[in-house]
């Protein structure tokens, strides 16, 4: 083997052992903020904590119930409106758009993306809230499911893109309408990248508290229907950790674990839902 | 029926091959269509935005008009605003987090999509999409109680002592500064870049890399020459991705930066971002000027964005080959 | 995608499900200060009043003025009292004014980490206001050693930490320096948030906490009850009189007496440096903002009850969570007051 070709090598393993290096160092803080929740919050975590109201300071036996209903009405609300506009979006860019519209819809995306989530808050107040006068779980849907819609919408373009040609002329050739080709094989075949983007997007306002404070706005009580302000689990998290009580600091942790284990079961249960396969056989 | 033709849609109707009404009726105009208004409503979104965020600081604009680009001072009591500080921690810190983030998280794509087992694989970045789901309050205070520490007591001191020489590296070791802030906000983007990163290398086709392979290159750099380029839009669009949330990102940011408006070379000096002074002040901000001027930091903070976006895309396009995988920006 | 549809339906359906309750509901935002009071409060009024909610989020002194200007919240609360603009845009957007109801008492104390020194120090104002300006730069400077006689202070730099988001506390703090400084009056002034000359910004009581625990040889300051449920050492101010007070329920309660006398008929007030030999000097109420005129009778009298509960039944808890109740004069006066909401 001649020198070059060793050497080659050798840099070859010793890049590859560091992109390991890399994907253990992602992993391992991930582990570490779990194990950090778990150990300050995990004692926090009992049945009570699923199903009562808050409590005040200093009484015993308070819950988040309607955080974490709130949560997920709210993050499903927030689908609903961000998932379509981002998904349907990205179709036209990537199917039917010439460039330059294109060009113009990636950058406002882009620019939407960048928004701080407080002032995204401040815009849906002042769009959703104020002229009716009151706060509401639909306003608060409307903030998160603004900021779902720039992920949602370049990635559908972007995995659109990546499929092949080919799978899409074999389609006409037999006959089908551009649109059922779209429906039937192009989006199945980015089908993964995509569903990972929503997924990402999802994960991405679960967690944010400061849209939330002027539109959903907070709830000690339970909410009904969706015009009213509801709780949620990252608002009660902020509040929580922010005050002086050591009660209230361990149920912000347990809090937060409960939020990622949502957002978890989230994953699992759309991926298993949604399953049908790659049409691109992984490499 | 004829087929529609799909490589030039054609406006006229006398262009095609059917008319105007047949060809609407059939569920490929409609579909256009549709999918272009929820396209197009993105672009309002966006512009409405814009146009709230512009009437709601015009008070603060007339009063200082250019000066609030270029003054340093923030007095709510004088009434006297100016930007320049948190615009150049915004940028400060966006670029630490960035520089940080995006080799570790290419890095871990690549060796998520290329080297590691399917199963590992897919478990590993279940876990990682996670990190994107931690409230970024977890993350200040996660920054505030453990990285802040780390920083005062080991970091800094290491960075003074072996490269203090340098503007970068100099002042008291506090802990909390532009330095943790941007160390905090690569953690917190590092799961965009991983995902979507990853995603588009897995769908890099098969050929391309055994086309390399067959021709002699090593693993390596089958990856990095053929691959990683044919998938470079898409590992931008993620960069895109950290980008903006590095730039809009207010609670983590807010708990680490040390919150004073000052402009410093050191990246250990406290210092402040935009999106930290907005979240810190809105609420309790109590006069209209007051108010009007972090809105209008809002609308800074949009154009600095703007130009980030426009200048990342022109270096894009400077730099794409014809062939490579997918070429638009 | 049948099953998905199903499975949104269902949901959708049991989030939408109004429970046969007849509750009355009532939003109230505002100061973050008092919010483990209030919630308590809210809750055991709920508990006797089944039928009543009153739902209070703390998102901010200024952020409750405006929301209750806008009208998107029934009632606000504020750690410092609205000025006559706001209490002007109020009266033009509702054709009718807005009351302020002080309801409890807090304070703000100096906390520090000095090396060393593990007992109270004592502060002078000028200590105070020359730290926080600047002038005084190191631990062993004559105004601070002054008044500790005894305690050997290092010659360290001092590192000042303040708030960084706007607070009630800051206000707080930043009148009384107002108040005993002229120079940090003329340079600086008062307010939720101001242009500080020196020192590193904490986001909240947590983060201000934060960065003096972990940062040798700094000094902040923060409300009584978070420094005594995190047992956090702080020290003792000079008040008017001359003595070296530290703060407590019983010398907070003392500066609002000593107010109550001269108190003005809206309660807007501050009682920073008020007189009394036991008076800690940086105390505040803290106040709820009800309208002075209700469409929503309903509203108006729950609220006028739950008032008139807090000022009597209500203060008992108030100890209890560390904050200072109000002096028997100043509940008297407000009670007469809750008449005049129609």
């Amino acid at each position: 083997m001649n020198p070059r070709l060793r050497w080659r090598k050798f840099v070859s393993n010793f890049m590859l052992t560091l992109t390991g290096v890399c994907a253990g160092v992602a992993v391992s803080v991930l582990f570490f903020i779990l194990g950090y929740l778990v150990f300050h919050g995990g004692a926090s975590i009992n049945w009570d904590f699923f199903t009562k109201l808050p409590a005040p300071v200093g009484e015993l036996g308070g819950g988040m119930a309607n955080a974490i209903v709130g949560s997920a009405k709210l993050l499903l609300l927030a689908s609903l409106f961000g998932v379509p506009i981002g998904f349907f979006g990205g179709i036209y860019l990537s199917e039917f758009s010439n460039s330059s519209i294109a060009f113009v819809v990636r950058y406002a995306a882009d620019l939407l993306n960048g928004v701080p989530s407080i002032v995204i808050g401040i815009f849906a107040y002042a769009l959703v809230v104020l002229p009716f006068k009151h706060f509401s779980t639909l306003a608060g849907a409307f903030a998160l499911g603004l900021m779902m819609i720039p992920i949602t919408l370049r990635s559908t373009e972007e995995f659109l893109h990546g499929v092949p040609r080919a799978l899409r002329e074999a389609s006409m050739a037999l006959g089908a309408s551009k649109w059922k080709t779209i429906m039937s094989v192009v989006v199945p075949a980015a089908y993964r990248g995509i569903m990972t983007a929503i997924l990402l997007a999802l994960a991405r306002v679960a967690g944010e508290a400061a849209p939330l404070l002027f539109t959903a706005f907070g709830n000690r009580y339970w909410s009904h229907g969706l015009s009213e302000p509801t709780a949620s689990l990252p608002a009660m998290i902020y509040s929580y950790a922010i005050s002086p009580y050591e009660d209230w600091h361990r149920q912000a942790w347990a809090a937060g674990l409960v939020l990622l284990a949502l957002i978890l079961i989230v994953n699992i249960f759309a991926r298993a839902i949604l399953s049908r396969g790659s049409a691109i056989p992984r490499s | 029926m004829a087929i529609s033709t799909t490589t030039v849609p054609s406006a006229s109707p006398s262009a095609g091959s059917r008319s105007f009404i047949s060809r609407l009726l059939n569920g490929d105009e409609i579909a256009r269509i549709i999918t272009f208004l929820f396209a197009a409503s993105v672009v309002l979104i966006t512009l409405l935005l814009v146009l709230q965020l512009w009437h709601d600081s015009s008070l603060a604009r007339h009063k200082f008009g250019f000066q609030f680009f270029i003054t340093r001072v923030w007095d709510p009591n004088a009434e006297q605003f100016g930007a320049l500080p948190f615009i150049y921690g915004t940028l400060v810190t966006a670029a630490v987090s960035l520089l940080l983030a995006v080799p570790l998280g290419l890095g871990a794509a690549i060796f998520l999509a290329e080297l590691a087992p399917q199963k590992i694989s897919d478990t590993l970045q279940f876990f990682i999409d996670l990190l994107a789901a931690v409230p970024s309050v977890i993350y200040g205070l996660l920054g505030l109680f453990i990285v802040v520490p780390i920083m005062r007591e080991v970091i800094q001191p290491f960075l003074k002592s072996s490269l203090g020489f340098l503007p970068f590296f100099q002042g008291p070791a506090y802990g909390i500064g532009f330095l943790t802030a941007g160390i905090v906000l690569a953690i917190m983007v590092i799961p965009y870049i991983i995902s979507v990163s990853r995603e588009v290398l897995l769908s890099v086709p098969r050929d391309q890399r055994e086309a390399a392979l067959a021709l002699g290159s090593t693993r390596w750099e089958s990856t990095w020459r053929v691959v990683v380029p044919f998938a470079k839009t898409g590992i931008m669009g993620s960069i895109f991705l950290a980008l903006a949330r590095a730039l809009g990102e207010t609670m983590a940011v807010t708990m680490v930066i040390g919150n004073a408006p000052k402009i410093s070379a050191s990246l250990l000096s406290p210092g402040y971002s935009i999106a930290a002074v907005i979240a810190d002040q809105f609420t309790e901000a109590t006069g209209d000027v007051y108010l009007q001027a972090l809105v209008e930091l809002g609308l800074v903070l949009f154009l600095i964005t703007f130009i980030l976006n426009g200048l990342a895309r022109l270096l894009m396009v400077l730099t794409t080959q014809k062939g490579s995988g997918m070429g638009h920006t | 995608m049948k099953r998905i549809a199903g499975l949104l339906l269902v949901v959708l359906a049991l989030g939408g499900i109004v429970l046969a309750q007849n509750a009355l509901s009532i939003n109230g935002a505002g100061a973050s200060f008092p919010y483990p009071i209030y919630s308590k409060w809210f809750d055991d009024y709920h508990k006797t009043n089944g039928n009543i909610q009153i739902n209070y989020q703390s998102v901010g002194s200024g952020a409750g003025i405006k929301q209750a200007t806008d009208g998107t919240v029934d009632f606000g609360a504020s750690d410092g009292p609205m000025n006559d603009e706001q209490l002007k845009a109020y009266s033009d957007k509702h054709g009718s004014g807005i009351l302020h109801f002080p309801t409890v008492l807090g304070a703000v104390v100096p906390t520090y980490n000095v090396p060393n020194v593990t007992g109270n120090l004592n502060f002078t104002p000028e200590a105070i206001a020359g730290i926080f300006l600047g002038k005084i730069t190191k631990w062993n400077d004559p105004a601070i050693v002054g008044a500790n006689k005894g305690v050997s202070l290092p010659a360290n730099d001092i590192v000042v930490v303040h708030r960084s988001d706007g607070s009630g506390t800051t206000y707080v703090f930043t009148d009384y320096l107002s108040k005993v400084s002229t120079e940090w009056k003329d340079k600086v002034g008062k307010g939720a948030s101001i242009n500080w000359p020196v020192g590193l910004g904490g986001k909240g009581s947590e983060g201000v906490t934060g960065l003096i625990k972990q940062t040798p040889n700094s000094i902040g300051y923060v409300e009584l009850i978070y420094a005594a449920k995190n047992n956090i050492g702080y020290g003792t101010v000079k008040n008017s009189s001359g003595a070296f007070i530290k703060a407590d329920l019983e010398s907070v309660s003392e500066a609002a007496a000593g107010a109550a006398k001269s108190m003005p008929d809206d309660f807007r007030v501050s009682i920073t440096d008020a007189p009394g030999k036991k008076a800690y000097p940086i105390s505040t109420f803290t106040w709820l903002l009800i309208p002075a005129k209700f469409t929503d009778t309903a509203k108006r009298d729950a609220l006028k009850n739950f008032l008139k509960w807090a000022l009597t039944d209500g203060q008992k808890s108030a100890e209890e969570l560390s904050y200072a109740k109000l002096p028997k004069e100043v509940v008297a006066k407000e009670l007469k007051a809750i008449g005049s909401i129609q």
